[in-house]
Order: structure tokens, then sequence, then C-alpha cells
């Protein structure tokens, strides 16, 4: 049997564009279904014909599994169902399909409202899109049919982030979506139980990275940001809605409450307030923290954090303002910083990695004076700080991960193949294990050893375990039975009732086999001999002189005639059963050697 | 034996009619009680079904049964087990088989034999495993008995093979507390059975059920506990045991793995995949650094605890806790600690971070990158930077525990303790806080370090601040720009936080103390004297200043070029805060003055301290006035006390000793006073002064000797003997001044029968002492003691009277160490002026913030009292949690009070004060009410004794102004 990986439309070595297909025992799963930030055109979400030419893919695909609401690992999915046609199930966590549309209408209004673009999905369809999605608690297993069930993990990241184990029979596959191996202020870490699967696919963006304690860059944000605020000076950190900007904020919000801080913060509304609300609501999702404390206080319920207006900009005093988005490039973050930019006293920290020709990356790399549009020069007095926050697993996290769950065959996915191939190497040298790294529509095959669960009734296992040493969990044990397979199932039973249920008598298979013996006396002096040479030998066993003049060993037969030519001679019967092979076979050769001469 | 049995039953059957009988006879209120085993008999044979059985068991598990007749129960519940069908039954028999045997001062040899034969026939396995759990208690009993540990071991062993996994438990269990631990008793029954306990222990390792490995490695601990040696050989089995499925299995292994590296810290153990070798300790700190990263946060506590206790590993090891080998994109990366390091040696502090300043430099080998197997690399890391905070406390405790044994690794672990003082748990963050306290000898904080920590001075939570206080009184700084920036620190904390001003003089006194030199350049700047210009005189009230002059003189105290630099008016200040901060400003040698205290020349030892040798000196004068005439002895005993208060004034270390013996003199002048013969012998219409005298005295007396008793820690038995001596006496005055002022004499009765038995219980308490006390009250009453009963009441005054006179003052010998309970309270200070306001009939929360010294058991001996101008007292008892423990000796109260009352016109003060309380019961000899060994099943014993319960007022009043305002309607 064999797991046929297709590492499919998307994904591979590449980031951003999530979507993998794979096929396990007959049975086909899409995993993810994401778009690329990178294009504008067709390229931006996964080729679906590229999964059946002809047919629809509800045919095809069993189910769909969303690891989370990142838009490269969900965007595509309105397209993908409503505008391809897909209607079997789709699976995400909770928390997942709660603020998945959320994300989703954000995007389509940018594109459709904000570009003008056309023939992109709309409201009505991400609405019934989301009408498809069946959410799946942690560690339920959800069983999808007869055979095909799947159950999720946590692996930290974003708010609702799952890992997949999905299982057909004995074959089980992992798809860790991306997880972060470390805590951090809002969320918990990844974790696995050893459920050994076949396959372990496996997210590798940071794969030759071990990266630093993450307590030295929280303390230098806190500092930079305490040191501003008091000096007077006014911080601005653009971030984007989701994921690391409520890291963030409740950083800044347990610090401000430790230190007893009065400068107001203040957080640019929009998608954020609603997305703050399933953060407040998903609490069994964040981490030991604010678990421990939600009674009391609802982490998320900010007493510092305030929402934004566009008047607090020009406020005299200190203060510390979120704004989207993340790069610098448009919106809100870019407008306040224009009004900032000329204060030496305050600072911009930015928490993440910009993208080329965004002003974000400009002033990242140092440029002081920006040409903003209306060939306006903007001379940048403000400080610049750059702060990685970054929740992705690093190798040694990602290694972590491999030792937890043990996996037979591990498959890297997400990430660049130069950084793969060292990662792959180190796998395949410290767990013995093969790696794979498939690169965009390739297609990996894996062979799996599955073992077949065979039922054996309780009369036979007892009898059997009762026969022979102790059970030990580690040597594999042998077994007398009868093993029937019938309606697909495998039993295993005594050979009396296999012959009872088949309806079969039993036959006897019965060995004889002649022992010549020299021996002049009469026959049953003879026999008395033999009887005799064999109690002395077979001392365990029970050797019996019959009134017939037969002797039996056990339940093997023993008779003495003479050669009807040769009265000099006897001849020996030995008979014995299929089932005493053992011992007949040793009595022959026994007897065969002869008898001692002394012996009478 | 059946017949035998059955002759038991009939036995204490007839036995138990007999005495019900006599019970009814003899007194006619009291319920007959059926002995235990008939009426269990008589029960458990109506029995119908298994569950009415069960029914009757569960009843009678219930009442305790008393010694004599446990035998008898256990014969009837034998006879049951083996007719009973049920196994749930059989389970509840067994399991009270073991209950029964744990009666205290029953030996269960006898039970043993029967014991082990209901083994041998019995099919169930929950039955099974109860019976051996019975035999691990009979066999617990009885562990001073080789032969019948050798026979349980051996039944064990042989129920080994079972197929239950509840059993094969049992059996582990049973032999790992059980089983031989000297080799010589092994030889010795060599006959039965050598064998060789660990081997079969080991030998469960690889059993296939989860518990039963865990109770494999379980039984081995216990063994190793008991004293067995264990072998070396088992630790590679129980390093396979590590990458075990169940937590349970790994956590129990890695103790294993701990007690062996203690066992064989220098044996050598080859690697695995190479050929070298290296020491068992090493590598076992290796495994077990390997756990902090486990899946199971069990597992990661139990190893993250345990990585403490290890000091032998290699510092090489130790060091590689540390270090993760940080990369980015296959190049080396340096940690932000390194990085701090380097600016800081480089001169170029607190730059602005600019893009690409932690970019990778140099290039790695892929090949030599170890990501997993890497063994201790980065365990501490991976600690603490876990997911749950108690293994983040046990990291830093272990990281604590292995510091202070190796300087070098405090050293380096102190970049990563002094983050753990941002950690989102408080819990945490005062672990760490104190642990670097514990470390702070070794190590000297570099300035950025200094910064970080100085940064959470600013922390809202007080216990923080403080716990940062104090690490700040024994940390080594070392640049004087590092103390101003402390200093700054501080004086920031102050303003934010008033409240913790003396924390923060107190700091800075030990800072100046310890860099004396490095305050000495600071000096002109910080007492922004000039060199030509008079400053203005700065406000001697500014906690600021004083916090500022703390520092400085503290640090002039041995730099004697210092007091050149100060300027007139803080010479003036000196003598202000010389005076009024006693404790914080120490003496200095000021030119053009005098020292004012006499230098103490080290070379008189406080043995030989002339204060104390006066303090001796004037106790025994006073002991050898037994012939002085009356007023002499007055006399003497008065300038006696006064001598001793004003001793204790002077030296603070002499106050607990001093104050101790005038009280007990002030209770023997009382006594003396109230007995002069000349007030006994006026006329009756004068006995009304006479009597509010000596009842004063009296009252007096007894409360003095509470206060001895209960307000002092150190107190030996030898003085309890003379305070209770000194307290009967007082009664009996008290007796006698009750009986020549009461007419009748009915109320005299009962007054004598009580004092009379006080002194017989007096008697009973202090046998040991009484040969130390001829001649004294006591000694002369017991030799009175036939006749007083006898006597009338009249003639028992009289006598007592005369024994009171007559008897000798008993010597008080002094312990080595006596200190008097103190309290101070800090808040509320009780000079506010403004009336807390609130509405009446609420409440309004008032802080209390008190420093209590000397006091044992806190939490539950002191109180808050409120009392209202109304005379309406309050007690309140605070919390176990509201009291610190800051050092030896002192405890902290901080606590919040509720106050309510009916509205008032206008303000006005309550007083608030703290108590201490005592019960007389509580140091009395007399052995704790034993508990009972029969579970659930205890009722609440009565009090055995009625003791005298009352509290001790031992702080100064505080009074605070309040104003409880009508309701608005």
């Amino acid at each position: 049997l064999l797991v046929c990986l297709c590492s499919g439309p998307g994904a591979g070595q590449d980031v951003g564009r999530s979507c993998i297909l794979v096929s396990i025992a007959g049975k086909n799963v899409m995993l993810d279904c994401g778009m690329h930030m990178g294009y504008n055109d067709d390229r931006r979400f996964p080729d679906f014909s590229y999964i059946t030419q002809n047919g629809r893919l509800t045919d095809f695909l069993d189910c769909v599994i969303i690891s989370h609401f990142h838009l490269d690992h969900c965007g595509a999915l309105p397209y993908f169902s409503e505008m391809v046609g897909y209607d079997g199930p789709i699976y995400m966590t909770h928390p997942t399909k709660a603020i998945c549309p959320i994300l989703l209408e954000d995007y389509r209004k940018i594109t459709v409202d904000k570009k003008g673009e056309t023939n992109f999905f709309t409201s009505q369809m991400i609405k019934d899109c989301m009408k498809k999605v069946v959410a799946v608690h942690l560690h339920q297993t959800v069983q999808v049919d007869e055979e095909l069930e799947i159950k999720a993990y946590y692996a930290g990241h974003v708010l609702g982030a799952a890992m997949f184990q999905i299982k057909v029979g004995c074959e089980s596959v992992v798809y860790t979506g991306d997880y972060n191996m470390t805590p951090d202020r809002h969320l918990g870490a990844a974790w696995i139980d050893k459920c050994r699967p076949d396959l372990l696919i496996s997210e590798s963006t940071y794969a030759t990275t071990i990266r630093d304690s993450k307590r030295c860059r929280e303390r230098d944000f806190l500092k930079k940001v305490h040191e501003t605020v008091e000096r007077g000076g006014k911080v601005l950190i653009p971030v984007f809605a989701l994921g690391r900007a409520q890291e963030l904020c409740i950083l800044l919000e347990t610090f401000w409450e430790r230190m007893n801080l009065k400068a107001p913060i203040y957080f640019s509304t929009g998608l954020t307030e609603k997305a703050n609300h399933y953060y407040k609501l998903f609490i069994t999702w964040t981490n030991q923290k604010i678990r421990k404390t939600f009674v009391q206080r609802n982490m998320f319920e900010f007493k510092h954090i305030k929402a934004f207006d566009r008047a607090f900009a020009d406020n005299p005093g200190p203060m510390v303002v979120f704004a989207t988005p993340g790069m610098l490039h448009a919106g809100q973050s870019l407008q306040i910083f224009r009004k900032w930019a000329g204060n030496e006293k305050n600072m911009v920290i930015m928490p993440g990695y910009c993208v080329q020709g965004t002003v974000g990356h400009k002033i990242l790399s140092g440029q002081r004076k920006l040409e903003m549009e209306g060939r306006q020069i903007l001379e940048v007095k403000m400080q610049v700080e750059y702060m990685s926050f970054s929740a992705h697993a690093d190798a040694k996290g990602i290694m972590q991960l491999i030792r937890q769950a043990e996996p037979r065959n591990v498959l890297l996915v997400h990430g660049e193949a130069k950084k793969m191939e060292f990662l792959k190497q180190k796998i395949e040298q410290e767990f013995h294990v093969s790696c794979y790294m498939p690169a965009n529509g390739e297609t990996t095959t894996i062979f799996t050893n599955p073992s077949i669960p065979v039922d054996i009734s309780l009369g036979l296992l007892k009898r059997e375990t009762a026969i022979g040493l102790l059970p030990d969990a580690k040597k594999p044990k042998l077994m007398h039975g009868t093993l029937i397979m019938k309606d697909n199932s495998f039993r295993l039973v005594s050979p009396e009732q296999a012959l009872k249920e088949l309806g079969l008598a039993e036959h006897q298979l019965r060995f004889t086999c002649r022992v010549h013996i020299q021996d002049p006396r009469k026959e049953h002096e003879t026999v008395l001999r033999v009887y005799n040479h064999l109690k002395g030998v077979l001392k365990d066993y029970s050797v019996q002189h019959l009134p017939d003049g037969s002797i039996t060993v056990e339940s093997i037969l023993i008779q003495a005639t003479a050669h009807s030519e040769d009265q000099g001679t006897k001849v020996l019967l030995v008979s014995w059963t299929y089932q005493d092979e053992e011992l007949g076979s040793f009595l022959t050769s026994l007897l065969k050697k002869g008898l001692p001469q002394g012996a009478s | 034996m059946a017949a035998h049995l059955k002759k038991r039953v009939y036995e204490e059957f007839t036995k138990v009619v007999q005495q019900q009988h006599e019970d009814l006879s003899a007194k006619k209120l009291r319920l007959t009680k059926p002995s235990k085993s008939a009426a269990l008999h008589v029960d458990l044979c109506k029995a119908t079904s298994p569950a009415d059985a069960l029914q009757y068991l569960l009843q009678f598990a219930r009442k305790p049964v008393e010694v004599e007749s446990v035998e008898g129960v256990v014969r009837i519940l034998l006879e049951h087990y083996y007719k009973e069908n049920d196994a749930s039954v059989r389970l509840k028999i067994a399991s009270l088989l073991g209950l029964l045997s744990k009666t205290a001062g029953f030996s269960p040899d006898c039970i043993m034999d029967d014991a082990i034969n209901t083994l041998q026939n019995e099919k169930s396995h929950q039955v099974l495993a109860q019976l051996l759990d019975t035999l691990l208690v009979i066999g617990t009993k009885l562990t001073e008995n080789p032969s019948v540990r050798m026979r349980l071991v051996e039944v064990a062993c042989k129920h080994l093979t079972d197929s239950s996994h509840g059993v094969r438990n049992k059996c582990l269990q049973l032999i790992g507390c059980l089983g031989p631990v000297e080799k010589g008793v092994a030889k010795e029954v060599e006959s039965q059975a050598a064998k060789d306990v660990q081997k079969i222990i080991g030998d469960h390792f690889n059993d296939q059920d989860p518990r039963v490995r865990t109770a494999a490695i379980k039984a081995m601990l216990q063994l190793h506990e008991r004293g067995l040696k264990l072998q070396q050989a088992i630790y590679s089995q129980a390093c396979k045991l590590l990458a075990d499925d169940y937590e349970q299995v790994r956590s129990a292994a890695v103790q294993l793995i701990w007690v062996l590296s203690q066992l064989y810290p220098e044996s050598i153990v080859p690697i695995p995949s190479s050929n070298e070798e290296i020491r068992l300790v090493d590598d076992a700190f290796g495994k077990i650094c390997h756990m902090v990263s486990d899946g199971s946060w069990v597992v990661r506590v139990q190893a993250a605890k345990l990585l403490g206790s290890m000091q032998q590993v290699s510092s090489h090891f130790l060091e590689q806790t540390l270090d993760k080998k940080l990369m980015s994109d296959l190049r080396r990366k340096r940690t932000a600690h390194e990085r701090a390091k380097e600016l800081y040696s480089s001169g170029e502090f607190s730059s602005g971070r600019k893009w690409g300043d932690d970019a990778p430099k140099e290039e790695i080998d892929t090949g030599a990158v170890n990501l997993i197997e890497s063994g201790a690399c980065g365990a501490f890391v991976h600690g603490l930077e876990d997911e749950m905070y108690e293994v983040r406390i046990a990291a830093v405790e272990a990281l604590c525990m292995l510091a202070q044994s190796s300087p070098s690794f405090a050293e380096k672990c102190l970049d990563f303790l002094v983050d753990m003082f941002n950690d989102e748990i408080e819990e945490v963050r005062l672990q760490s806080i104190h642990t670097m306290r514990k470390i702070s000898n070794n190590i000297t904080l570099r300035e950025d370090q200094l910064d970080t920590v100085l940064a959470v001075l600013e922390d809202s939570s007080r216990d923080i601040r403080e716990a940062l206080h104090e690490l700040l009184c024994c940390t080594n700084v070392s640049t004087k720009e590092g103390i101003h920036l402390a200093l700054v620190e501080l004086l920031k904390n102050l303003t934010k936080y008033p409240t913790d001003r003396e924390s923060i003089w107190k700091c800075l006194k030990f800072l100046g103390s310890r860099h004396p030199t490095l305050v000495l350049p600071l000096v002109p700047e910080l007492l922004s004297t000039h060199p030509f210009f008079d400053t203005p005189e700065p406000d001697m009230d500014d906690p600021a200043y004083i916090a500022v002059l703390v520092l400085i003189f503290n640090a002039a105290k041995s730099c004697p070029t210092m007091p050149a630099l100060f300027s007139d008016h803080t010479f003036r200040h000196y003598a202000y805060l010389r005076d009024s901060l006693s404790h914080l400003v120490p003496p200095l040698r000021l030119p053009g003055r005098k020292l004012l205290s006499s230098p103490v020349s080290p070379s008189i030892t406080p043995h030989e301290d002339p204060s104390q040798q006066f303090l001796h000196q004037s106790l025994e004068r006073v002991y050898n006035l037994q012939h002085l005439d009356p007023q002499g002895i007055q006399e003497l005993l008065e300038f006696t006390i006064r001598d001793l208060q004003r001793l204790g004034e002077l030296q603070s270390e002499l106050a607990g000793m001093a104050d101790f013996t005038a009280t007990y003199l002030q209770c023997q002048l009382l006594l003396i006073k109230a007995l002069q013969e000349k007030l006994w012998n006026v006329a009756a219409p004068l006995y009304l002064k006479q009597n509010a005298l000596a009842s004063a005295a009296a009252k007096q007396i007894l409360e003095e000797t509470y206060k001895m008793e209960f307000m002092y820690s150190g107190v030996e038995s030898r003085q309890v003997v003379i305070i209770h001596h000194m307290r009967l006496q007082a009664k009996a005055l008290q007796l006698i001044v009750t009986a020549r002022t009461t007419r009748g004499v009915e109320p005299l009765f009962g007054m004598c029968e009580k004092f009379l038995q006080e002194v017989d219980s007096f008697q009973r308490c202090f046998i040991s002492e009484l040969p130390h006390m001829q001649g004294s009250f006591v000694d002369k009453l017991l030799d009175l003691m036939p006749r007083l009963v006898t006597s009338k009441p009249s003639e028992v005054v009289k006598i007592l009277q005369t024994t009171l006179r007559q008897s000798t003052f008993l010597h008080l010998p002094l312990p080595e160490q006596l200190h008097r309970a103190t309290a101070n309270i800090i808040e509320p200070t009780g000079e506010s002026d403004n009336p807390l306001r609130f509405t009446s009939g609420l409440v309004v929360a008032l802080d209390v913030d008190a420093t209590l010294e000397h006091v044992q058991d806190p939490q539950g001996t002191v109180k808050v009292q409120v009392l209202y101008p109304d005379g309406q007292a309050q007690i309140i008892h605070p919390k176990p949690a509201d009291f610190r423990n800051p050092g030896p000796g002192r405890h902290r109260l901080i606590t919040q009070v509720y106050l309510s009352h009916t509205a008032w016109t206008e303000p006005c003060q309550i007083e608030v004060r703290l108590l201490l309380a005592y019960n007389s019961n509580r140091s009395k000899a007399s052995a704790k009410i034993p508990k009972a060994t029969w579970n659930e099943s205890l009722e609440a014993l009565p009090q055995s004794e009625n003791g005298i319960e009352g509290t001790i007022p031992f702080s100064k009043p505080v009074k605070v102004y309040i104003m409880p305002k009508p309701a608005r309607r």
C-alpha cells in the first residue's frame, strides 16, 4: 500500500499560496487554499485545473482543511468553492472560521473597490463559502466519512492556528500549517502527541535560523517605547491588523499596567476592533497567563489601549499608536508617519519585514530623505527601529516537533529550496527518516508499511498467551491460529472454530514411518525394550505401554511387527499427526539410531 | 483452624453479652455498645445480598475499632472472605484488613499468614491487588522482621507474572518497600531465594503496561531511598525509558537517572555512535537537559528542577546550557546578550539600533551544526522561555542553585536572569529577583545590566520593588556612573511610590557602605555644592534629600576624606539624622567633633561585654536579698528594675534579656508589696483599700506572666516553670483576697478546689523541674498538700497566706538568646489631619503595614485591633498570605482592615494596634491530641483542657482620623 502525495497546485518550495493535495489510501484531501500576495493576475490563486482535468472537484476531493486564517492559507477559498465549484466539507477551527471571513471581505474590498478589479468573488460568495465550513475543536476526532478522520492540534502562530492529523485506516499524515514552538505574549507553543504519522508535512520558513531568546527582543522593544514616551515623544508602530498586532498590544498593555504609565496608547480602528472581539471570545486558544487571569480580567479588554481618531495625531504630549498597514505604503500609518517624521523625539518601530519599494523598506535601509507624491521631500528625523517578532518555528523548533511526533517520513513545504536542503540533510542525519522537498506541482510518492489489524478471539488469545513466557511489548510473538479473510475483515480464530464456521470437516494428516531394527527376540520383548529405552530418554513425556502391544508417546503410536522375510528384523511402525511433527521426527531419528545394546 | 476460629467468635460473643449486662446495671444512662466483631458478624450473616454486605462493611468502616478487638474483627472478616462469592465485597474486606492492621498498637504478624493464604485461591485481579496492598501495610508495620519481609517479597515475586497491571503494580511496590536492602540479609536467606531484587524490578522496566513501568521505576527509587546502592547497569536501561511514550514513565525515569548520576558521577560511559567516552554525570546532565524540551510539561518541570542539584557536572557542559548557537541563513549570529556586552566594552552605549545591526557575520559549516542531539545545548534558554510558568520557575531555581556553586556560571547566567525580570507572571519575576540576590556575592553588574535591573523599579507591585531593593542592597556595582544611575532610579521610585521610603533608605545605606570609593567623586554633585558660591540649604524633611544623605554618610564611614567636602548645613543635618534615623546613619569621625559613642574596640568579645556583666551583677545582687528588711528589698528591687529598663533602652541586643528580667522583678515587687503585713492586719472597714491594692497587684502579675511566657522568643522550659510558678503565686494571692472580702463559705469551696487542681496540674507538668525549686512556694505547698485537701477553705487560705510569705524568691536563670516580640506600625502613620470619609453603614478599607520582629508563627497569633471612640473594639485576623518573611525573625504584615460605623457628627480618631494572641494550652508540655488512625471517622474531640486565651497588645497604638457620614437620602 502507498500514500501518494501530490504537492499540489501551490506551495512547495515557495512562501505564499499554500495549497497541497494529499492522496492517502484512496482518499483525496486538499490542505489549505491560499493566495499569493505578490501577483495581481491569475497567478495569485492556485491552479485548480491541476487537480482534475475533467469532472467536478466535489467528486474528486473528500475534504478541504484550512490550517489558519492568514490569506496565504485561505485567500483562495471563496474562489475555489464558489467560482470553481466545490460543495464538499471544508474544515477549520472555530476562531479561524470566525476571523477568516473578515479578512476575506477586507481583501475583497481592497481588490474590487479600491483597485477596481472585476471577475473577483463577491461578499455573497464569501458567505456561501463559509456555510460549507465545518468547525472543529482541538483534539476532536472528526469522521469525514467512514474511513477518513481528522484531528486538530494546537499550533501557536496565530489565534486558531492548528495542525491537522489526517488518518485513513492505519495510515496517517500530519500537516502542520504554520506553527510556532516558542510561546509568545498571547499564544502558547505548538504541541503534538507521539502520533507517529507516516508522513509529516511541515512548513520550513526558518529552516536555517536558530532564533535568540524572545525576551531580549521584548525588553528592547519595551525599553525603546518607554524611553521615547518618557522623553515626551510619540511612537508609531505600523502593524497588520491581526496576529502580531495583538501580541504587541498585550505586551504594551501589561507593561503599562506594571509600570503604572499614563501616556495613551491608540489603535487605529477598522477591522481590528472586530478581530479583537474574537480574541476576547477565544480565550481557550491563548496562552497560560491569559487563560489563568481572564476570570479577573480579560486581557484583551484593554485598559490603556483606546481607539484612534485621526485628530489625535496632532495632540501634544507622548503617545503610542498602532496603525495599519504594516509596511507604511499607504493608509493611516503613512499619514501619521508624515506628520511625525520631522521631530527627532519621535520614533517609528517596524515590527516586521518590509517589501522593497515601500516607505518602510526605504527608511529601514537608512534613507533619510523621502520623496513623497507631489514631489514633496520629507525629511525623516524621527528614530527608526526594527524589531522582528515572527511566529514561525525556527530550525530547532521544527526538529523539536519532529521529535515529538516521530514521523516515518518528513516533507518540507513553505520555504526556500536552498534553506530546505540544509534542514532536510539535518533531519535525515538526526532522525534517520527520509525527507522530501518537492517543488511546486511535483508529486512525491511515499511507500508505507501499513500494519493490518486483525481481530482475534479472546479465547485463542488467552490460550496462546498462556503458553510460553511473559508477554513482551517489544518482541513479536508467534501464534497459531487460522486467519479468516471475509468481507474485508480479518479474523484470527482457533482452527476448530474456523472449521465450524466454514462448515468443513476436519482432515487429519498423519505421517507414518517404518523403522527397521535388528532384533532376534520376540515381538513383545522388542516392544518392551523399545518402551524402556524411550522411557529412559523421554523423561518429560508420558510414555505408555498399551495392552495391545503398542506404545504411545503422547499421541504418537508405535507398533512393532516382525519382518515378513527376516524374522531377525523387526519393523517399527511410527505414526504421528501433523501437529506432533516435531516430536514424531525426533522419535524416528532416535529409533533409527537403534536400541542400546545393554538394555533388555 | 476453622474450629479455632469459631471458638474465638463465640468467646467474644459471650464476653460481649456479659459486658452489656454489666453496663446496664452500672450506669443506666449509657447506651450499650456491643463489641465490634460480634456486631459485624451478626450483620454479615444477616446480609442477604452482596450489596447489603457491602453496606454493612461501609458502615463498619466509619467507626474506629479498639486495639484489643482488632484481631477478632480480622478473623471474622477472613471467615466471611472465604465464604463470599462477590468480588466487590471481598475487595472491601481486603481493604478493611489493611486499614485494621494500621491500628496503632496492633501487631499484624498474627494475621499475616492468613492474608497470604487468601492470595492462593483468589481469582479476581482487583481483589488480588487489594490484598497485596494489605500485605504492604502489614509489611511496613513489621519492617524490623527480615524473615517476614523476605516472605512477603517472595509472595510478590510469585504474582509478578499476573496478567493484570494492577497486581503487578502492587507487587513491585511491595518489593520496593520491603525488598532486602542489606547485602548480608540476602545471603542469610539464600536457601529461600537468593533473589536480586534489582534484577527483578529491572526486568519490569520493559513491561507492556506503562503503569507497571512507572511502578518499577518508583520501586527502584524506593529501594534507593531505603539505602540500597543501585547498580550502574541500570543506567542504560533508564536512558532508554526516557524515550517512553508515557509521561509518567519519562518523569520517573528522569528521577532515576538523576539518582544514578549522583551515585556514580565519575564513572565513564561511552557516547553511542562515536568512540568517545564521558563522565556519567555529564552524560546524565545532557540527557536531563534534553528532557527540558519534552512534550509534557510535567516532565519538563521535573527535569528543570533536577538540573539544579547536579553540581558535579563539568563547567564545559554547564555553560552549554546557556548557549543556543544562534544562526540565521546558516551564518553564525551573535545573541543580543553578546552584542550588548560588546557595545558596552567598546564604550559605545545606548546607541540606537540600526537596521541590520544584528546581521549575521561568519558562515557556518553546515556539518557542524547540531540541531537537536546537542544535549545540554541551550537547555536553560528553552526552560526560561517555556510556555508554562511552572517550568520557568523551576528553571530559575535550578539556575540559582547551579550559580551558587559555580561563580563562572553565575557570571554567564546573569543576562538570562536579568531577562526574566520582564516575565509576564509576577511570581517568576519575583523568583528571579530573589535568585539574583542569592548569587549576588559572585557577580558584579555591568552598567547595561544594572540599567535593565533598575527599570523594574517602576513596577507597580510592591513585592517586586522591595525584592529589588533587597537585591540592590547586596549587589556590586562596577562604576560610579552605575551608582549614580541607581540613585537616580531609586529617587524616581521614591517620588512615584512614596511609601517605599524606608526600604529605599535602607537600600541606599548598604549601597553607600559597599561602594565608598565610587560615591566619593559623586559627592559634590549630589550635595550640589559649589567651590565658590553658597547654595541654598535643601529641605531637611525631603525624603529624597534624606536618601542622598544616607548614601553619602554611609560611604563616608569608611572614607575619611569625604567629610571635607561637606558644607556646614550638611554637618547640622548629620547631627539631626544621626539622632532621628540612627539605624540608617552610622557614627562618623567628624573633624572637630567628639564621637557620640565611644568606639567599641573589637578585642572585647560580646561575652565579656560590660553591659552584660552589669546585667548579671545586678541580678546577683537581687538574688541575695533574702536577708534584707522588707523596706530594703523593695528599694533594691525598684532600683534594679529602673537600671534594667535603662539598660534595655541603651543596648538593643540586650533589650530582650533586660526587659524579661525587669518584668520578673516587677512581679516579685508587686507580690511583696501586696503581702505586706501591715495591710493585712488592719481592721475590717479598711479592707476595701487593701483589697483594691492586692487584687490589682494579682491581676497585673497574671498579665505580666502571660507576657513573659508568650511575648519572648527563646524562652526555655526552665523559665516557663518559674513564670508558671509566679502565676500560681498570683492566683494564691487572688484566693486570699477573695477569701477575706467575701462573706460565706460557699463560693470559697469552688475556688479552693480549682486552686488545688491547678497546683496539681503544675506538679504534673513540671515534675522534672521540681527538685530545682527547693524552698519555693510550690515546694512548701506540695509538702502541705495532704493537709490542704482535707481542710476547710478558711484554713486553706490561712495556710496559703503563711506559705506565700515564707516562700523564697526563685532565681530566674537566663537563656542564651531572648528576644522580645515587637511590632511597629508603619502605616497608617497617624499624622494625617484629613479624616477618612465614608458613608456610614458601608465599609472603608484601611491599609495597614507593619513590621514584626521575633514573632513565632505570626500567621496564627498576630491580630489587628481597632478601637472605636465609643469603646467598641474589633479584632481582625489577617490572612496568612498577608504576612511576608523578608528575613529570619522578621515579618512584614501588609493587610487591609475594613472599618465601618454608624454616622458621626464630626470626625474622630480610632485606634489601631496589633495584638499577640496566646492560648495557655499551646506552650504546655502536654502532648498534642493524638490523631485517630481510623480514617474519615474522626469525630471532633472536645478540648481536653480549657486553656485560657487572651491577647497582649504589643505595638504602639496608631490613631486614624475617620468620619462616617450619614447616608444621603
